[in-house]
């Protein structure tokens, strides 16, 4: 076995030093009708070259966005990944570290924290941002758990907007404790109707998703009017993190919480996971801000360094009264993203946005000139719009598979409404010719 | 010289190759860049004709402007400040942190599985889609549980999901429980899970084995109780001798029990949790199956379950249904009794790729003799530490993991995180220290079953030594570590006045 270093001699002296005849005392402890006296029944094991061949297989079996052209968002996004994003966190120092609990010895991965944190809160446009949360659903759930804890309020009303995967994540959160959900339409234009009607004394929190899940902008400053009128947070869930190059901060637009999903920062796709939640507020309510922070010291010698910081706050202190169960974070993800920000840095990522709002409006523009195909939606976007199918999405869709295109996402289920259509997204990846190609394949003109 | 061109200076520290780093903010150079983009293909939009007045941003200013060099350097750089599993022993008691195979990486990076989306149609996502299902069924025979679902993205998502399973059981027969038992040696993260689904908790204390009584839990027990979350083994490193009976005692009364399954590392091939009666229970990819910590997550947190919670497991599921044309994999999201979702996607879907490479790799034997050689470890450590100033709180064979206690060195003015940070200049990632909360001056000891007896020796070595130097030179242990480039840090100065991001200093 490869991954042990000792040997039968090794063995022979370590029970002899512990003082036991063989490896099967070592149990004892253990009542004899609770052994397992069977092998486990998995498959026997297979040499390394052997595992590689077999999975290599499974792999082949996955569709993905080096055999296809790819136009599927819906929250996660096929942007590229620049090359030394994975040669710095394949590095064993950062890859092989736990928590850095120990400053003097883990100031590597706490100065990149502090780093992230402080790019989170330049794109939300807010004071202060923890060090990662699981994915972006999760995030969202949190950021409303944690605005019930600020006004001691317990209704909740959520747009329409918000990702069908994170109202559901949020309905689970939720549903051991006394809230309420209350859900506002979306609108014609694809925006959220007024949410002032839905707002009350007892609200907590006003949920809205920015870029929508159908990739409509939605009108921040109302939300922020409507939830201030009555004293409750405006909790914004940036859906494609990239937006922020581009859009006026959340921050500066009233939100009180804002939280999202980084994957469209340099983490890989990776079928959904591993990726990146950010959640971030303002000072003042920091310590009802769940997860770990890095804070700025110094040594005993007066030196700069980093340290976890305000754990107070954690489970581990504070047991059943902490903010939140949460424990580990996404920390090699947050690395990632940090890289990512770093290498786009000040001005190419918001030339990368601007590309793909671009592409994205090259799309639309063919769209509208292609008959059978139309936008439902008049609401502004920026990479990603919802496109009227002439049949049914799934016909569309198959088309396109034809052509060597994962066409978008088949929204039948998620806005009965406006079936058929499907929800396409463009990113940086995507070609002008592929994108003509896709807008043939949906319209079914090339037939 | 500018302060910004004097801190980039402080680069080369006159020490070889030993660099200071200042931030990517104070290294940033107007004009620079670390990225490259293609050529627009279609015609420029600019966002200021198309979209709302008022909502396009200015300028991203903190962002940096670096070459992808100096940003290569700066990572590296920071990269050699951390202590690794790959450098040596990291002994983190609970954290298991064993080995994280090359080859796990490799295949999580190949294009099937990086490249691939969650919301791809299921025909297009059979090869993960049956690696799920497989790792599901592989992770159940190794617990003895009916079920598996992946979704949770680390344990405490993964004891949460759990906890949340267990009150939908009892809501579906229209019970209103309103208390879990945990035990005073249980991970912080078990109360907070039972807190976030608004139970109520009742400690129950260890005996003086350091080990849960079946009295005690008689005790507690009562039919407002939807269940207990026990530790098998528990953060003292022993085995719940009494766990079926605990169980027994639970289920009488209508309750549940949940493993938490944080130490399945000594277990492996030796008896199953759901042999011992525990309905619920979650893994630890990040642990036991060697997934990387990644310097703080992604962890996974998979979570088995009986037949009897089921019903109520995270949606979606994986089926599997076999036709003409072979097995063919699916997604069902129709489970009436589900109690949701916990994740935006699969879970950490990149992890269940490597703890799948790593089972296959293992097979039933190297499982079994990887739980062999962590629990012979942790004895050895413990043996070696019989007759030392170290004190062993409850003398007896451990399973994963041992705990020493300090006690007899306070009298030196030396306390237990002074150990710890004196382990550092011998070159060791400290152990848990203070934890469990139930044995004062801890240190909670993990070697894992991929160090050597060499290298174990050398640990305790270490430990010895400090215990001699804390009586013939206690200044030097209190003031440790002394061969790092930062010595302690001020962690009060940090909670006082939070600095929590970097900010321009005022031009002067």
């Amino acid at each position: 076995m490869r991954y042990i270093p000792n040997t039968d001699r090794d063995i022979e002296h370590m029970l002899e030093v512990i003082g036991i005849p063989n490896l099967e005392a070592l149990f004892a402890t253990i009542p004899e009708s609770d052994r397992l006296r069977s092998p486990i029944e998995v498959p026997p094991s297979v040499s390394e070259f052997e595992v590689l061949r077999e999975l290599s297989q499974m792999a082949a079996r996955n569709a993905n966005s080096d055999t296809h052209d790819w136009f599927l968002g819906a929250g996660t996004y096929a942007h590229f990944c620049p090359s030394a994003i994975d040669a710095l966190v394949s590095r064993a120092e950062f890859l092989t570290a736990y928590t850095p609990y120990q400053p003097e010895i883990s100031q590597g991965t706490l100065q990149a924290i502090f780093e992230w944190q402080t790019m989170i809160c330049e794109l939300t446009g807010m004071d202060v941002a923890n060090a990662s949360m699981y994915d972006g659903a999760s995030a969202a759930a949190e950021a409303v758990l944690m605005a019930m804890r600020v006004t001691r309020r317990s209704r909740i009303v959520a747009t329409q907007g918000l990702s069908p995967t994170y109202l559901e994540v949020l309905r689970t959160y939720i549903d051991g404790l006394e809230a309420e959900l209350i859900v506002v339409p979306r609108g014609p234009d694809g925006r959220s109707e007024p949410i002032a009607p839905y707002v009350d004394s007892e609200t907590a929190c006003v949920i809205v998703q920015q870029p929508s899940f159908l990739g409509t902008l939605e009108d921040l400053p109302a939300a922020a009017q409507a939830a201030h009128d009555q004293s409750a947070q405006l909790v914004v869930t940036v859906g494609e993190a990239l937006s922020l190059a581009l859009l006026t901060p959340p921050g500066e637009q009233g939100a009180d919480i804002v939280c999202g999903e980084a994957q469209s920062f340099g983490v890989p796709m990776s079928i959904g996971g591993p990726h990146v939640g950010f959640l971030t507020t303002r000072k003042e309510c920091v310590r009802q801000l769940p997860g770990r922070l890095v804070g700025e010291t110094v040594d005993s010698e007066g030196r700069r360094g980093y340290v976890l910081t305000l754990a107070t706050r954690e489970q581990h202190i504070r047991r059943e009264r902490a903010t939140s169960n949460i424990c580990t974070n996404q920390g090699l993800c947050l690395l990632m993203a940090t890289i990512y920000l770093a290498l786009m840095g000040r001005r190419g990522l918001r030339e990368l946005a601007e590309i793909n709002l671009s592409k994205a409006e090259y799309a639309k523009q063919r769209i509208r000139a292609t008959e059978g195909l139309s936008l439902p939606l008049e609401a502004p976007t920026f990479n990603e719009f919802v496109v009227s199918v002439p049949d049914s999405a799934d016909a569309a869709l198959e088309r396109a598979l034809n052509a060597g295109i994962v066409g978008g996402l088949k929204l039948d289920g998620y806005a009965p409404d406006l079936t058929p259509s499907v929800l396409v997204c463009t990113t940086e990846l995507v070609s002008a010719q592929a994108i003509d190609r896709l807008v043939e394949a949906l319209s079914g003109s090339g037939r | 010289m500018s302060d910004q061109d004097r801190i980039s200076e402080v680069g080369n520290t006159g020490a070889g190759t030993t660099y200071e780093e200042p931030l990517l903010f104070e290294l940033s150079r107007e004009g620079r860049a670390g990225y490259s983009l293609p050529e627009l293909d279609v015609p420029r939009v600019l966002p200021e004709e198309i979209l709302p007045e008022g909502s396009v941003r200015e300028d991203l200013k903190t962002l940096p402007e670096l070459s992808e060099v100096e940003i290569v350097r700066h990572f590296t750089r920071l990269s050699t400040w951390n202590a690794a599993v790959d450098f040596g022993l990291y002994p983190l008691g609970s954290c298991t942190m064993k080995y994280n195979p090359k080859i796990n990486e490799k295949i999580a990076r190949i294009p099937g599985f990086l490249l691939a989306h969650p919301r791809q149609p299921d025909a297009l996502l059979q090869g993960f889609l049956e690696l799920c299902y497989e790792l599901e069924s592989q992770l159940a025979a190794i617990s003895g549980m009916d079920r598996v679902t992946l979704q949770p993205a680390a344990g405490a998502q993964g004891e949460l999901a759990g906890i949340m399973m267990i009150r939908a059981y009892h809501e579906a027969r229209d019970e209103q429980r309103t208390k879990i038992i945990i035990p005073d040696t249980a991970h912080g993260t078990n109360p907070a899970s039972a807190a976030l689904n608004g139970y109520k908790v009742v400690e129950v204390p260890s005996s003086d084995e350091g080990i849960l009584s079946p009295e005690a839990v008689a005790g507690a027990m009562d039919d407002d109780v939807a269940g207990i979350m026990v530790t098998n083994p528990n953060t003292l490193g022993f085995f719940e001798e009494h766990m079926t009976a605990i169980s027994e005692i639970v289920h009488a009364r209508g309750g549940l029990v949940y493993g938490d399954g944080a130490n399945l590392n000594a277990l492996m091939g030796v008896a199953r949790p759901g042999d011992l009666g525990i309905d619920v229970m979650h893994f630890n990819l990040h642990k036991t199956f060697s997934t990387p910590h990644g310097g703080g997550g992604p962890g996974s947190g998979p979570v088995g379950v009986k037949n009897l919670l089921a019903p109520h497991l995270p949606t979606p599921v994986i089926q599997k249904e076999v036709g003409a044309e072979g097995p063919q994999f699916r997604l069902e999201n129709d489970l009436p009794h589900s109690i949701g979702r916990l994740h935006g996607n699969f879970g950490n879907a990149g992890m269940f790729v490597r703890a799948y490479t790593y089972l296959r790799s293992l097979g039933p034997e190297g499982l079994k003799h990887c739980s062999e050689m962590a629990v012979l470890n942790a004895n050895y450590i413990l043996a070696r530490l019989r007759g030392t100033p170290y004190r062993i709180p409850f003398d007896r064979t451990v399973m994963h993991e041992c705990i020493v206690s300090d006690a007899e060195l306070s009298e030196t003015g030396v306390t237990t995180a002074d150990i710890a940070k004196r382990l550092i200049d011998h070159g060791y990632h400290p152990p848990t220290t203070y934890f469990p909360l139930i044995v004062p001056g801890a240190l909670m000891i993990e070697p894992t079953e991929t160090e050597s007896r060499e290298g174990l020796d050398r640990f305790v070595d270490a430990l010895l030594s400090i215990a001699e130097e804390a009586k013939t030179d206690p200044d030097t242990v209190r003031t440790a570590p002394h061969h790092t480039r930062r010595s302690r840090m001020d962690e009060t100065k940090a909670a006082r006045h939070p600095v929590l991001k970097w900010t321009p200093e005022p031009p002067t």
